[in-house]
């Protein structure tokens, strides 16, 4: 596949892989968050860490929504879709997501209530044309990718002036997620946070560009590298990071070059602006509340908006006791230090978020990165020989 | 959630949609995001949107400075 292939060549991989080695200091160690679950399925997938030396940590950020959508917001969901007229639709990434109740969409659905999953924001907004009795609420969520979907499905709607569509807003901004993993302090016991740097987004920086990272490398000194989603990406970005931190750099570089420009998306930007407004406070998995976060429909599309129509008023739920998802989403555990992992958490039965997503640290870790230790590169997608 | 890839334009249509052939798969989605599509681009696709353009030209630059790290001589920058 063009612009897919020709980024996963083993043979290349070793050559970058090699050049990291020679290039790492010995007497160092090196520790970088990859904010984007996409990064950590690539890492996972194609058995990154097995090719980095042993001083190259790469630590599993909190970069998938479904991972960080906390369970009230899924128990508020589940309300919504009880009622009699609501027709509640969403992406099929959520269906799966355990509620504080030990219910999901997925477990409502089977009970009855009108749940229906969709591949495009634009499919929703379909429902609601074709099925004007029904109150069609679209429960959106997801970082600065999947925002403006979300923002062209309710102008399409307004276009079309249907009064039966809403939309149960829950996107949230990357930037603000990275600033807050920075400020956390270790909770007494927890081992401290330690990143030296970010492997960037690739999608959500289509969308938001360089700039908004700026504030990492010049305030916190911390380089963050921009990379594509394929292994070579990975690898290139690894190398450039370590090179900034060899040259006592903290920049921001952009490897995802064929996709990503430095201003981003502007129109994308612009229909969100005129969209959506910040939240005061939004809470999410594993960070906790954190302030100016999310994003909110505006007050001129109040109509709009599930939340104001049908009154939603979100409990906070606690996550399982049990559950590390907390502490691994901020890069302080593995997913094997969970003593739930594997055995009363698996992608059949998940008790976090993290096993849900594929590209949660958890699930990740189930699929691919199990047997590292006994079978190395065993169950690993093969990185293709030189094309 | 967010596993997007590359896709081809084959179509452009009315009302800020194009259709794209993702290995083959035909899928019509919006291309109400980024401007001045025409078939043979490749997109980035997430949710049913385009989300941004491939630039053929940085991706051959991205590809030759890979093959350049593979001979140890350089140590080019990537992007300012
Ligand atoms: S293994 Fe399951 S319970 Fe443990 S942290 Fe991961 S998702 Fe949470
Ligand atoms: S681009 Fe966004 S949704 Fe996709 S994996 Fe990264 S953080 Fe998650």
């Amino acid at each position: 596949m063009k612009y897919v292939d020709e980024y996963r060549d083993g043979a290349r991989a070793a050559e970058i892989a090699e050049a990291i080695a020679r290039e790492v200091r010995p007497d160092r160690s090196y520790a970088f968050m990859e904010f984007c679950g996409g990064h950590t399925h690539a890492i996972s997938r194609y058995g990154i860490e097995d090719l980095l030396p042993a001083n190259v940590r790469m630590i599993h950020g909190p970069g998938c929504p479904v991972c960080v959508l906390p369970v009230g917001r899924i128990d508020d969901a589940i309300r919504l879709a009880r009622r009699p007229e609501v027709t509640l639709v969403t992406y099929g990434d959520l269906m799966r997501v355990p509620s504080s109740k030990g219910g999901s969409l997925l477990k409502a659905k089977a009970a009855g209530a009108d749940i229906r999953m969709v591949y495009s924001s634009l499919d929703a907004v379909k429902i609601a044309e074709k099925e004007p009795d029904r109150e069609v609420v679209f429960f959106a969520i997801g970082f600065e990718t999947t925002t403006p979907p979300t923002a062209v499905a309710l102008k399409i709607a307004m276009e079309k002036g249907l009064e039966n569509f809403s939309i149960f807003c829950n996107h949230v901004l990357t930037p603000v997620a990275m600033r807050t993993i920075l400020d956390t302090p270790a909770a007494p016991g927890e081992p401290p946070i330690a990143i030296e740097g970010f492997v960037g987004p690739a999608h959500v920086s289509t969308i938001i560009g360089m700039e908004p990272y700026r504030e990492f490398a010049e305030q916190y000194r911390k380089p963050v590298v921009i990379a594509g989603f394929e292994p070579l990406d990975v690898m290139q970005a690894i190398l450039m990071l370590i090179r900034q931190v060899n040259e006592q750099r903290a920049e921001v570089e952009n490897q995802y070059i064929r996709a990503v420009t430095r201003a981003g998306n502007v129109t994308a930007q612009t229909l969100c602006e005129d969209v959506f407004e910040l939240r005061d406070e939004f809470e999410w998995r594993g960070l906790g509340v954190v302030p100016k976060s999310a994003l909110k429909l505006r007050d001129a599309f109040a109509f709009y908006d599930a939340e104001k129509r049908f009154a939603v008023e979100t409990v906070a739920a606690a996550d399982n006791p049990a559950c590390e998802c907390g502490p691994i989403l901020r890069g302080q555990k593995k997913p094997a230090d969970c003593r739930l992992f594997g055995t009363a958490c698996t992608p059949e039965t998940p008790m976090g978020a993290c096993m849900v997503s594929s590209e949660g640290a958890c699930a990740a870790h189930w699929t691919y990165g199990r047997f590292r230790e006994h079978q190395k590169g065993a169950e690993k997608a093969p990185l293709r020989r030189a094309s | 959630m967010c596993l997007a890839i590359p896709a081809l334009v084959t179509a452009v249509l009315p009302d800020a949609q194009a259709k794209i052939s993702l290995d083959g798969v035909v899928k019509t989605i919006s291309v109400a995001l980024v401007a001045d599509v025409v078939p043979g681009d490749y997109v980035i696709v997430h949710v049913g949107h385009a989300l941004s353009k491939i630039d053929p030209e940085e991706a051959e630059r991205t590809l030759a400075l890979i093959a350049e790290i593979g001979t140890g001589h350089s140590n080019a920058e990537v992007a300012a």
